[in-house]
């Protein structure tokens, strides 16, 4: 219907207005502005308005634009009075761009009049939408018509013309503050026709319109850039993945349940650029520009394991060919520079792997001073039921579905609101809740000890079993450390979730004591998985296995001299400078390759807790719907409302199911550059089949909270398990030697060295000297106290910003 | 916009508006407008807008409406309009009887019959500046100026 604006505007407009005889007045562009009416530009903006076809009635707001541009400062109090910021907003934008077209002769005269003037154009557009644009301008006409009426009425004399100055300006504040009155529309009408007819026929006219093609023409820039900003922001937001069905879950579920899914999102993005960085700068090239599979040694698969090396089973197990392979450190050259680019291979692996930790280091800091940035500005909790209830409802909303959502939605918010309100009122025995409490933390203690001692007797037991042959002992022997961890791991969080009942908290602080013990059940099975193989080995003798794998090392080389030397018949040279002999890669004896074997460690232990996860969803929760809701035609007790009934989405597991995992790929990603890449690919699979299973399996928790503050707290353990995650990756690093046999760094004596070879060598040599300067501990010191000192003191500062913050707050209310 | 209006019923509305015809078009048609068949207030919009009350709309009262509920309209036109439709039995008050249709509607009868009665009490105690029991406009608008959200929900873009 954009389309006929014209016929509309002409019709309906004339057959209104009939009666006042403004008929057929259109858009002959005059040089006269009456008092900042700008018929020229009414004119101009007439055609862009009925060119735009844009169907939403903007007109008002084009007017508005139009009008308030002229005003400047009247027009500014005018719009600010009325309070819309959008509107101010524009004005704004249409003063700067009408200030170049305006005269100052006009403005002085009656500013305010003006101002009130152009509010009167605007009001008319908001009651009648286009209608009644086409009555102003035919109006404006007719001013700019009257305006040659009051030139021959110049001969009046002074104090009659200020009198109906006065008198003209009352109408035109009239005029100005119909709008605000919520009057019926016949009324309205009738009363600006009466104002207007008076103004009409008592302004004088004065003055030129300037630049009417500029103006016009920037009018519809304005206009088209107001568009294009607001459908940039429609794509960007279309952009987000998966808004919609987070949405969906957060309006069935509850915040706190969606505030997973937007984890696990923000998770896949941090993943998408860690592994961005080590395919891009690690695997790629190395696939492109360095020596093929089958040139070097380390790159082949070795004569013996030849034969399975395609299997199935193999590859599962990262051996083979996926051993051998970009997907792992071993494959790695240590050529300085690969291909006809001179990329420096080793720099690159190193400063990738270093990269990947600062960067995530960086980007879970900065989510979460973004996440206490929301959090602190907001918390206005007066009124929050009444907003929820006048507020919630997007009018806006004309699909059928979206209209569902939003009823749960709503329906949540309010229980969730209604959770809050309940907690704030409950009555508390302070001694009974105490002493529950402590209770609860010390049942919670016994069982972490308890978990704790059953791992280390199960480890001592099977390092037993090891010592007298494995063979003698069934499947439930041999894997009895990893069963006993993962009965463990499932079934300590129940008992917490049962203590926890005691303990009476508000639910959002329950989860987080729930959170905090599964974490710290982990961490100390983990610990004390560590400690006691340590323990049967004992520290001394972990010194003892690296010094064995080093001489082994040695060992090896000796071997393959000699091997050499057997290929030159018999004699074994001092050093091989005989040319070397042809060999097939494939049988050249090899080092062991420490580091492949850690990456290909880290990677079994993600694609199994991968597995894990996915069959549990999909027996825990999939098998046990799909038995609730079919047995329960013919089983004794009701099974939706008894015993097993429909599980509850649960989200102290996933969450530290998820930061653990990431722990794992932060750890393991040094030594298999693939594990960002499959992690890629376990977040995508996962989010579609967790958002699937928690709308078909899952019902919402009885009661809903909402999760304000949560997000900051997963943040928070995750920076935890980072910094834990990135120690060991440091330490091999620094205090490791590299395997002689494999990766880029091989050669070596400390993977370090990469970053010395490299300033020696690619710099110029000032920059090694400034460099050495810099790292002098004389200059690193005072560097790290100036930093400290400033983290101190804009501390300090956030702390009194937000006291004033919320003094000002209180000064408002 | 007029031809919205006329497009729900195209042999009742007249092209040519000259002489004002008096023309009404019955709520259901209103009603079953895509921007207003999904929200759960529009018999009460109707209502308030209409010239008798009864939800029958003339083209005025059409354009009325949409105005009011349009972006450019002020915050306390929008705040004037949206008490008259929460006040459902016309009272120029907005009683609890009103509250607890208002969150019926919302929630389409979700809640319980305790947890609809806290939530009245509750926005009766936050809202309520003269201590009479109910909303009167002023309690209202002083209440919904502050809302963040209210210009941005109370919005119909046609």
């Amino acid at each position: 219907d954009g389309s006929d604006v014209n016929n509309e505007e002409g019709s309906a407009a004339e057959n209104e207005e009939s009666a006042k005889g403004r008929v057929g007045k259109r858009a002959t562009p005059r040089t006269r502005r009456g008092r900042g009416r700008g018929r020229v530009r009414h004119g101009g903006e007439e055609d862009e308005d009925e060119d735009d076809e844009d169907g939403t009635r903007r007109a008002g707001h084009r007017r508005n634009r139009n009008r308030r541009g002229r005003g400047r400062a009247a027009g500014n109090e005018g719009s600010d009075s009325e309070g819309d910021p959008a509107k101010a907003r524009k004005n704004q934008a249409n003063q700067k761009s009408k200030e170049g077209d305006e005269g100052e002769e006009d403005e002085k005269a009656d500013k305010s009049g003006k101002g009130k003037n152009e509010k009167k154009q605007d009001k008319k557009s908001d009651k009648k939408g286009k209608k009644e644009k086409a009555n102003k301008k035919k109006k404006d006409k007719k001013k700019s018509g009257s305006g040659s009426d009051s030139e021959s009425e110049e001969e009046m004399t002074e104090e009659e013309l200020a009198k109906l100055k006065e008198e003209v300006e009352e109408k035109k504040k009239l005029i100005a503050t119909l709008r605000n009155k919520p009057w019926k529309m016949k009324k309205k009408l009738s009363v600006l026709k009466e104002a207007q007819l008076f103004v009409d026929k008592f302004e004088g006219a004065l003055g030129k319109g300037k630049g009417k093609k500029f103006y016009a023409y920037k009018v519809m820039m304005t206009k088209k850039w107001m568009k294009f900003q607001r459908d940039f922001e429609n794509f960007k937001t279309a952009c987000i993945p998966w808004e919609m069905k987070i949405k969906e879950i957060e309006s069935h579920f509850g915040s706190s349940v969606a505030s997973y899914f937007i984890f696990l999102r923000w998770m896949y993005g941090v993943n998408m650029i860690l592994f961005g960085l080590t395919f891009g700068l690690v695997m790629v090239p190395e696939a492109l520009m360095g020596k093929p599979y089958g040139s070097l040694p380390r790159k082949t698969v070795p004569r013996a394991e030849e034969a399975t090396a395609m299997n199935f089973a193999t590859l599962y197990d990262f051996s083979g060919f996926a051993q051998y392979s970009v997907l792992f450190y071993g494959y790695y050259n240590n050529q300085r520079t690969i291909g006809w680019l001179k990329f420096r291979m080793p720099l690159s692996y190193f400063l990738v792997g270093v990269g990947t930790i600062g960067y995530s280091f960086m980007i879970v800091i900065r989510t979460m001073a973004k996440n206490a940035n929301d959090d602190g500005g907001g918390d206005d909790t007066s009124f929050n039921f009444s907003w929820k209830m006048f507020t919630s409802w997007d009018y806006l909303i004309g699909n059928p579905e979206t209209a569902d959502n939003k009823f749960a939605s709503i329906t949540t918010s309010f229980k969730e609101a209604i959770v809050e309100e309940q907690e704030s009122r409950k009555e508390e025995n302070i001694h009974l809740t105490r002493f529950l409490r402590v209770l609860a933390n010390f049942l919670a203690l016994c069982t972490l000890a308890g978990s704790g001692y059953l791992i280390f007797f199960v480890v001592r037991r099977s390092q037993k079993f090891a010592l007298e042959g494995l063979e003698n002992y069934g499947w439930w022997e041999r894997n009895e450390v990893n069963m006993v961890m993962s009965l463990l791991g499932m079934f300590c969080p129940t008992l917490f979730d049962v203590i926890s009942s005691l303990e009476n908290y508000h639910p959002r602080i329950a989860l987080r004591w729930q959170l905090g013990r599964i974490f710290a059940l982990f961490l100390g099975n983990l610990y004390t998985f560590i400690i006691a193989l340590m323990d049967e080995i004992n520290l001394k003798a972990s010194y003892l296995l690296l010094f064995i794998i080093l001489e082994e090392e040695k060992i090896v080389k000796y071997n393959m001299t000699i091997w050499e030397a057997s290929l030159y018949n018999g004699t074994i040279p001092e050093n091989s400078t005989a040319p070397p002999i042809q060999v097939d890669p494939a049988d050249v004896p090899r080092g062991p390759c420490w580091e492949t074997m850690v990456g290909q460690e880290f990677v079994r232990l993600t694609v199994s807790d991968t597995m894990t996860t996915y069959v549990t969803i999909l027996i825990g929760d999939f098998l046990r719907a799909v038995f609730v809701r079919f047995f329960n035609y013919c089983w004794c007790w009701d099974l939706e409302y008894g015993f097993p009934s429909y599980s509850e989405f649960d989200i102290s597991g996933n969450v530290l199911g998820l930061i653990f995992n990431q722990g794992m790929i932060w750890m393991g990603s040094f030594y298999a550059p693939c594990l960002p890449a499959i992690n890629v690919f376990r977040l995508h699979t996962s989010m579609y089949l967790q958002c699937w299973a928690v709308m078909c399996c899952n019902v919402p928790q009885e009661r809903v909270f909402k999760a304000s503050r949560s997000n900051n707290f997963y943040m928070a353990m995750l920076l935890f398990i980072l910094f834990l995650s990135t120690l060991p990756a440091v330490y091999t690093i620094v205090s490791i030697p590299p395997s002689f046999d494999c990766g880029p760094f091989s050669g070596k004596t400390r993977m370090f060295e990469v970053i010395s070879e490299t300033l020696e060598l690619d710099f110029p040599s000032w920059f090694g000297k400034v460099f050495g300067y810099a790292t002098n501990p004389g200059l690193v010191l005072p560097f790290i106290l100036l930093m400290v000192l400033s983290i101190y003191y804009l501390n300090a500062t956030s702390k009194s910003y937000k006291e004033a913050n919320l003094e000002l707050k209180k000064k408002l209310q | 916009l007029f031809y919205r209006y006329r497009d729900l019923a195209p042999q009742l509305v007249p092209l040519d508006y000259t002489d004002k015809p008096d023309v009404t078009l019955p709520y259901e048609l209103i009603g079953s407008m895509p921007e207003l068949k999904d929200n759960p207030f529009r018999q009460r919009i109707a209502e308030v807008f209409s010239a008798n009350g009864d939800g029958n709309m003339t083209l005025d009262d059409f354009l009325d409406m949409f105005s009011v509920l349009s972006e450019m309209a002020p915050r306390d036109l929008k705040a004037y309009y949206a008490f008259k439709i929460y006040d459902f039995n016309n009272d120029d008050y907005i009683c609890k009887s009103d509250l607890e249709k208002t969150v019926n509607k919302l929630t389409r009868n979700e809640l319980t019959p305790e947890e609809v009665s806290l939530v009245c009490e509750k926005v009766i105690y936050e809202a309520d500046a003269d201590n009479d029991g109910k909303l009167s406009l002023e309690d209202f608008q002083h209440m919904i100026i502050r809302a963040p959200d209210f210009l941005s929900t109370f919005h119909i873009r046609i």
